[in-house]
């Protein structure tokens, strides 16, 4: 086996290197800088050239970071090792890693939607294919984002209308930018947490255009909130830092809106039905596009895919990880 | 249905009451009658008799979609919701339908009663084909009879209050009882003039009292109230005008059939409408029996000789609403008393019979009353102003229930379920288990006893949802049994032996009070702890 499991991750012993590791470790390869990817203390990370800046900010200022660029290649201890765009956040990357004639694919998470905030996901053939599913299940299909996006724009103009500020809670690292890239910016001003803030700095440093946002802290003494959209994270709802905005309608962007059980339980007014995750029909796609004859899976639905994939025949396994054997309440902040 | 479905999105967008009454005023000066009676019939939580099974809806949206049966189940516990998880599981949509609410259901969905299963799936997926993707959640809605959307009966009351410009409490009775959803009845809802509710048979709305959790001390002085056992039974109101009689429970259900001794009592009473308790009864011992006993008569249609006389049903009255044709409603409890007890007077027997009026000194006196009450079969007090008039729904202030405090005991969570609704995906349903032997009995078992769902904050919940998750031993279909590690105390109304329960008892309304994370399994409760309880 090109890549086992160990209690530190998924490791290489050939390469002696780990993708995703969950604790320190020699050698880290990072799919993408989301906290359950990429974890600090590290001594040295390599990743996908696109994805260094928000890296760093993960991992610290000292973390010792290699990049690479999309599709070229690099060999660790005679393992070949490339990135190819994953299309979840920015930099994130499917890792493909060769080896005595085997190719395996991580694929971090992913998803097969088109983002202006990052690289689309490019099918990568293997033998092996170590996929997500977060959304493994047939429910989950997202609607149009061009029809997500101007139900987002409805709800802010409806909020205008009846003078109540617009509060989107969205994943701050990639949910957040790609939110800001996709709504008609024209309608109002906008406003970030901070969290969002510092991202939106590493996206646009990596070259990504988003709209003009100002950082809350820095918004002027009489500005007027029931004209704005701010983005914030998940984390912020239900805190004193809301009330600044005077009346104001709650929304939540995540896939997990699709359903409307998770919307009401969220407590917001509005759930838009928007992931970074891949949905049902783009996880068969993907499966299929790789050509895998192996395919494992890992968390979310796992015992459910590999269920389904059996059925259609393919050779299909769950990855255990430290993580649930289904999606819990813990996952909708990412998702 | 394009407009009742935006109307739908627009209430299930919106947390606030305002907006959702805006919303249906909107719908209501809007849509035509014939359509508004369907929409107040759904939204007041009335629904067609069962069309056909929530499974089969799944089903067929699966085999639309390809999708094998395991899957369909698998996705419909993520989902907690049929009619919607057959919503997500269909192929997109690609029409919308422009037909009216009242033609969907009276040309859609009623004449699916008519047909076979097999006319009944090509009826349904006919239907998906011509509807949008929200018009086919709500149309799922409906033919499953579960519509809900966070409308309570008093703020639809108000919507069409506003728009009729007609007092709530007008509305609120002309909304009783049995109506067909015609455009007349729309038309005799709204109508100005006071003409709708002399139905004969129209009940009038029930007044509910709250629960009181302060000290009864902060009701003021005791002689101000007027203070009633309070009963284990159903709430019903009799009718007794121009010679007919009607009984209704207080879910709006016409039950007159049901409790025959009761109505041939009733026929000696003259014009008048009560408000009173259901029970059945213990001649021995006079008192009421358990609520399980009354539970073998709800329902119950054909009675037999042996039930009716196992399990006679009598009426205790506690209220009159009216009087000789005039609605007494507006006036103080002191006087509808007075008058209940001369109307009880001429009809007072074994079936009908009066709520006793507890007499006692002191808020203190009533205390040490109360805790007669389990020996007496009743909840607690009810505790009424004497000046208060007889209103509308739940309302504050002059009408307390003061329940004794329930039963509780510690039990170990042994099965998790997930849950419906807002707690979609999550493990909110679970089965808790009792100790068969004392502490150090090595050959002790937990055993299940009650099934509780209520009771825990969100964070607790998504505590225990984790739990669960991370300690499954075994699965079975939907149900996960995992490592016994929690605690928690349940409480429970009424106990009683059964050979139908594993443990051998049945408990009434079980809820979890609390987690007790201070408590190891082992300091949980026994099996025979639990039976001390049984009276």
């Amino acid at each position: 086996m090109l890549l086992t499991l160990t209690d530190h991750g998924l490791f290489c012993a050939a390469g002696d290197f780990f993708i995703d590791p969950w604790r320190p470790v020699g050698r880290a390869v990072i799919t993408h800088a989301h906290a359950d990817h990429a974890r600090v203390g590290s001594s040295a990370y390599l990743c996908a050239a696109p994805g260094a800046g928000v890296l760093r900010l993960r991992a610290g200022a000292a973390a010792p970071i290699e990049t690479q660029p999309y599709g070229s290649r690099t060999t660790i201890n005679g393992v070949t090792v490339s990135f190819h765009p994953a299309g979840h956040i920015l930099g994130s990357a499917q890792v493909r890693v060769a080896h005595g004639g085997e190719v395996w694919v991580v694929s971090g998470d992913y998803k097969t939607d088109p983002d202006p905030t990052c690289a689309s996901f490019e099918p990568v053939t293997c033998d092996t294919f170590i996929t997500e599913a977060t959304f493994g299940l047939p429910i989950y299909r997202w609607p149009p984002q061009a029809e997500v996006f101007k139900t987002i724009d409805d709800w802010w103009r409806a909020n205008q209308r009846a003078g109540r500020a617009s509060v989107l809670f969205a994943y701050a690292l990639g949910k957040a930018q790609r939110v800001l890239a996709g709504i008609d910016a024209s309608i109002g001003p906008l406003f970030v947490h901070g969290a969002v803030d510092r991202l939106n700095d590493a996206y646009r440093a990596a070259g990504v255009s988003l709209p003009d946002c100002v950082y809350v802290g820095d918004a002027p003494e009489d500005v007027d909130w029931s004209q704005a959209l701010i983005v914030a994270p998940p984390s912020a709802q239900g805190t004193p830092w809301l009330r600044r905005f005077g009346d104001q309608s709650a929304a939540f962007a995540s896939g997990w809106m699709r359903v409307r059980g998770r919307r009401r339980r969220r407590a917001v007014d509005r759930g838009f039905v928007l992931s970074d995750h891949v949905d049902w029909p783009g996880l068969l796609s993907a499966i299929a596009a790789s050509g895998a004859q192996r395919v494992l899976v890992t968390h979310g639905y796992t015992a459910t895919v590999v269920r389904y994939l059996r059925e259609k025949g393919l050779d299909a396994y769950e990855l255990a990880t430290p993580y649930a054997d289904e999606p819990g309440e813990e996952d909708d902040t990412i998702a | 249905m394009k407009r009742f479905t935006d109307l739908y999105q627009a209430l299930d967008n919106t947390n606030r009451t305002n907006e959702k009454i805006a919303a249906m005023r909107a719908y209501f000066d809007d849509a035509p009658p014939a359509d508004a009676a369907w929409a107040v019939y759904f939204l007041s939580g009335r629904r067609p008799k069962r069309l056909l099974s929530a499974l089969l809806l799944r089903r067929w949206a699966a085999e639309v979609a390809g999708i094998p049966e395991w899957l369909q189940e698998e996705s419909y516990h993520a989902v907690g919701d049929s009619a919607e998880a057959a919503a997500l599981l269909l192929p997109p949509a690609n029409a919308a339908s422009e037909r009216p609410l009242h033609e969907w259901v009276t040309e859609g969905i009623v004449p699916l009663r008519e047909l076979d299963e097999a006319g009944q799936r090509a009826a349904v997926v006919e239907a998906w084909g011509r509807l949008d993707d929200a018009q086919r959640y709500l149309f799922n809605k409906l033919i499953t009879g579960g519509f809900r959307v966070g409308v309570s009966q008093r703020l639809l009351t108000r919507a069409l209050a506003e728009s009729a410009a007609l007092p709530d409490t007008l509305i609120a009775h002309r909304l009783m009882g049995a109506w067909e959803p015609t455009p007349e009845f729309y038309e005799m809802l709204t109508h100005p003039e006071r003409q709708a509710e002399e139905v004969a048979g129209r009940p009038y709305p029930f007044f509910l009292a709250y629960p009181l959790e302060a000290a009864p001390e902060t009701l003021g002085d005791v002689a101000e109230w007027q203070v009633e056992w309070k009963w284990d039974g159903i709430r019903a109101q009799l009718i007794r005008r121009d010679g007919e009689i009607f009984l209704w429970s207080r879910g709006e259900e016409l039950v007159t059939e049901r409790y025959p001794e009761v109505v041939e009592a009733a026929a000696a009473l003259p014009d008048c409408v009560l408000d009173g308790e259901l029970l059945a009864w213990d001649f021995d011992a006079d008192r009421p029996q358990p609520f399980a006993a009354l539970q073998q008569r709800i329902g119950r249609k054909n009675l037999t000789r042996k039930t009716l006389a196992g399990t006679p049903v009598i009426l205790l009255a506690y209220d009159l609403l009216e009087w000789a044709g005039e609605d007494w409603r507006a006036r103080p409890l002191v006087e509808r008393r007075a008058q209940l007890e001369t109307a009880l007077a001429a009809a007072a027997g074994s079936w009908l019979r009066l709520s006793a009026v507890v007499e006692a000194a002191t808020w203190a006196d009533l205390a040490s009353l109360r805790e007669t009450s389990r020996e007496r079969g009743v909840e607690g007090f009810m505790i009424k102003r004497r000046t208060s008039p007889y209103r509308v729904g739940r309302k504050r202030g002059d009408w307390w229930k003061w329940k004794i405090d329930p039963f509780s005991v510690d039990a170990v969570l042994i099965y998790a379920q997930r849950g419906s609704g807002r707690r979609a995906g999550l493990y909110t349903d679970y089965t808790f288990a009792l100790w068969t032997g004392e502490p150090g009995d090595p050959a002790r078992e937990l055993v299940p006893f009650a099934k509780a769902y209520s009771g825990l904050t969100d964070a607790e919940i998504r505590e225990v949802d984790r739990f669960v998750r991370t300690h499954t031993t075994e699965r079975f279909g939907p149900v996960r049994s995992v490592t016994p590690q929690l605690v928690m105390e349940i409480a429970f109304e009424a106990i009683q032996a059964s050979n139908r329960h594993k443990s051998g008892v049945a408990v009434r309304f079980p809820r979890i009070l609390r987690l007790r994370d201070d408590k190891s399994i082992e300091e949980a409760d026994t099996l025979d702890h639990l039976k001390s309880l049984i009276d």
